[in-house]
């Protein structure tokens, strides 16, 4: 058994309160009575009573949670695709520019994926909206889950998969009945972080979207960037609580099945 | 494998094709429009620049596109101080503030490393919990803390190190301390990965032999965990060059970095000409500490 010493100890300790506590403060604010933000007024839930009756803040988050639901699917789908072929299929050709591609949008700042994903759609005159926007994450997260499953299948134990074949089953069921349950935690994980991802994200939705595709993000940005206000910390404790509790959720369902490469760390 | 190679289904060939189709169509594409869009005049229409390369002019319309390229934004670029100011503003804050991470992050990343197996598994799941949450969301949370009247300032009032509540927000203390708190995982993990991996007889070596505990870390421990120190750098240093939020919500006016000017030139003043010039300019800027990264990536791999 180690022995932690008092320097190491502190270091955790300072290092999870500087964590931790402004999530907590915002948590806190968000049941304070009082309009002015930071005079305390005694605790209350009248703002997010209020948020129940914010039109175009519940239509935003509706929005969001759409766009999610469907970038993340999609994203999944081609970057498992993608981390399939990068493993397994070898010398192809054009495999260095279609690594570039999958690697490259992990660093580009987003500023610039918005950008340029916008010029597109401008070039072809398409009517911005959801479906750009949807395009735009699909695009951004399906590298991130590229390389979530690529870890996972660079690990995998092709015997099992030999086994199968040369019992005569065929590369498509073979892939289905004992490649895909294996790798699905990695793929599981992925899809989580490309949700989130979505639902995160502020600069890519605000150059790719159009009228009647407020995401929850550009709506915040618009409501805080001119000071605090007591609705959106009610707004921004139910998405920590949410993003929160899928997380520890899929860690533990992780940690249950005994499997690597859970979500927390991706 | 080798089978279902052989066999060479249309299954198959989708499973290269969608995903890269998808890359060249949504990523590769709009990229070389931006630099063709850098090359082009600004105009007051929409969309406001000129010229559009017209396919169907055939090698006549290419040759009076090629014509119609223009460096003018470049060399706007490099005239205007705004552009070459907010260039170094966002290098010199990526550089200080990832700096700042190298100091705060070490010292977590080596108390977990030197915790009970059990323990960190649940400290490293404690340090990237928050980065689940939106960054927009952890940001905003920190001008509830920071403005005039919040509680940072209720602190320093009642411990009496201030007499005048000081302004945090709208300055670079504030952005420094947003990205610091954003990015602390980014640097945690990778040092934490390597730290973990010491081998700890090497300290009690070097302890069974008088060295003297700042040296063996000195002379022990920071060698060896330069690959770790190498990844986090990095996996911040780039990122926060490009960023927009944090010095949007936290910073002042007076001097945005690369990311908001963008932002301005695209949104506030429609110039996409010289938006697309200066992204450009920032993904060249960028290519280079990627290459450093890369090498060194292969090196770490050759050397495993």
């Amino acid at each position: 058994m180690r022995k932690v010493s008092t320097f190491n100890l502190a270091a955790i300790l300072v290092g999870i309160a500087f964590l931790y506590l402004p999530i907590a403060v915002l948590v806190i604010y968000s049941f304070n009575a009082s309009r002015l933000v930071a005079v305390w007024g005694g605790w209350s839930t009248r703002w997010y009573v209020e948020l129940l009756n914010d039109r175009p803040l519940l239509d935003a988050a509706s929005i969001s949670v759409r766009l999610a639901l469907t970038s993340a699917t999609v994203a999944t789908i081609l970057g498992t695709m993608a981390a399939l072929a990068l493993v397994r299929f070898g010398r192809f050709r054009g495999r260095l520019l279609f690594a570039a591609m999958v690697y490259a949008p992990l660093v580009m700042p987003e500023v610039i994926t918005g950008l340029s994903l916008l010029l597109l759609f401008v070039a072809l005159a398409a009517d911005r909206g959801f479906w750009t926007v949807a395009i735009a994450h699909t695009t951004m997260a399906m590298c991130f889950v590229t390389v979530i499953v690529q870890s996972r299948l660079v690990d995998f134990d092709m015997s099992l998969e030999e086994a199968a074949m040369d019992l005569g089953a065929p590369p498509l069921r073979t892939f289905m009945v004992v490649t895909l349950p294996l790798i699905f935690p990695a793929i599981a994980a992925a899809w989580m972080l490309a949700f989130a991802l979505s639902l995160d994200d502020l600069v890519i939705a605000s150059f790719t979207t159009g009228p009647g595709a407020t995401t929850l993000p550009i709506r915040i940005y618009s409501e805080v960037r001119l000071g605090v206000k007591p609705e959106m910390n009610a707004v921004c404790t139910i998405m920590v609580a949410v993003v929160g509790a899928a997380v520890i959720v899929a860690s533990l369902c992780a940690k249950l099945t005994g499997v690597r490469g859970t979500p927390a760390h991706v | 494998m080798m089978a279902a190679r052989q066999s060479g289904s249309i299954l198959q060939k989708l499973v290269l094709r969608l995903p890269f189709a998808w890359l060249i169509a949504f990523f590769l594409l709009p990229f070389l429009i931006v630099l063709k869009i850098s090359l082009s005049q600004t105009a007051i229409a929409q969309p406001p620049y000129i010229p559009v390369f017209d396919l169907a002019a055939g090698w006549h319309g290419a040759v009076t596109f090629i014509n119609g390229l223009s460096f003018d934004n470049y060399r706007l670029l490099g005239s205007d101080p705004i552009y070459v100011l907010s260039y170094v503003k966002s290098v010199e804050i990526a550089a200080f503030s990832t700096l700042l991470l190298l100091l705060a992050g070490y010292p977590i990343a080596y108390a977990i490393a030197r915790t009970p197996r059990r323990v960190q598994a649940v400290l490293v799941l404690l340090t990237v919990l928050p980065f689940w949450t939106s960054q927009l969301i952890r940001i905003y949370a920190w001008m509830n803390i920071l403005q005039r009247d919040g509680p940072l300032n209720d602190i320093l009032l009642a411990l009496g190190l201030v007499k005048e509540p000081p302004a945090w927000l709208a300055t670079d203390t504030a952005i420094f301390i947003g990205i610091v708190y954003s990015y602390l995982p980014f640097m945690v993990l990778p040092l934490y990965a390597t730290l973990e991996k010491l081998d700890e007889r090497l300290l009690e070596a070097a302890a069974d032999l008088g060295c003297p505990r700042w040296k063996t870390f000195w002379l022990v421990t920071l060698p060896l965990s330069s690959s770790g120190i190498i990844a986090g750098v990095l996996l911040c240093f780039i990122p926060i060059i490009g960023e927009f939020v944090i010095p949007d919500l936290l910073g002042g006016s007076q001097s945005p970095m690369i990311g908001q000017t963008i932002w301005l030139e695209f949104f506030g003043n429609k110039d996409w000409p010289a938006a697309s010039a200066v992204a450009v300019v920032l993904v060249f800027l960028l290519v280079t500490p990627i290459v450093i990264y890369q090498n060194q990536a292969m090196r770490v791999l050759a050397r495993d």
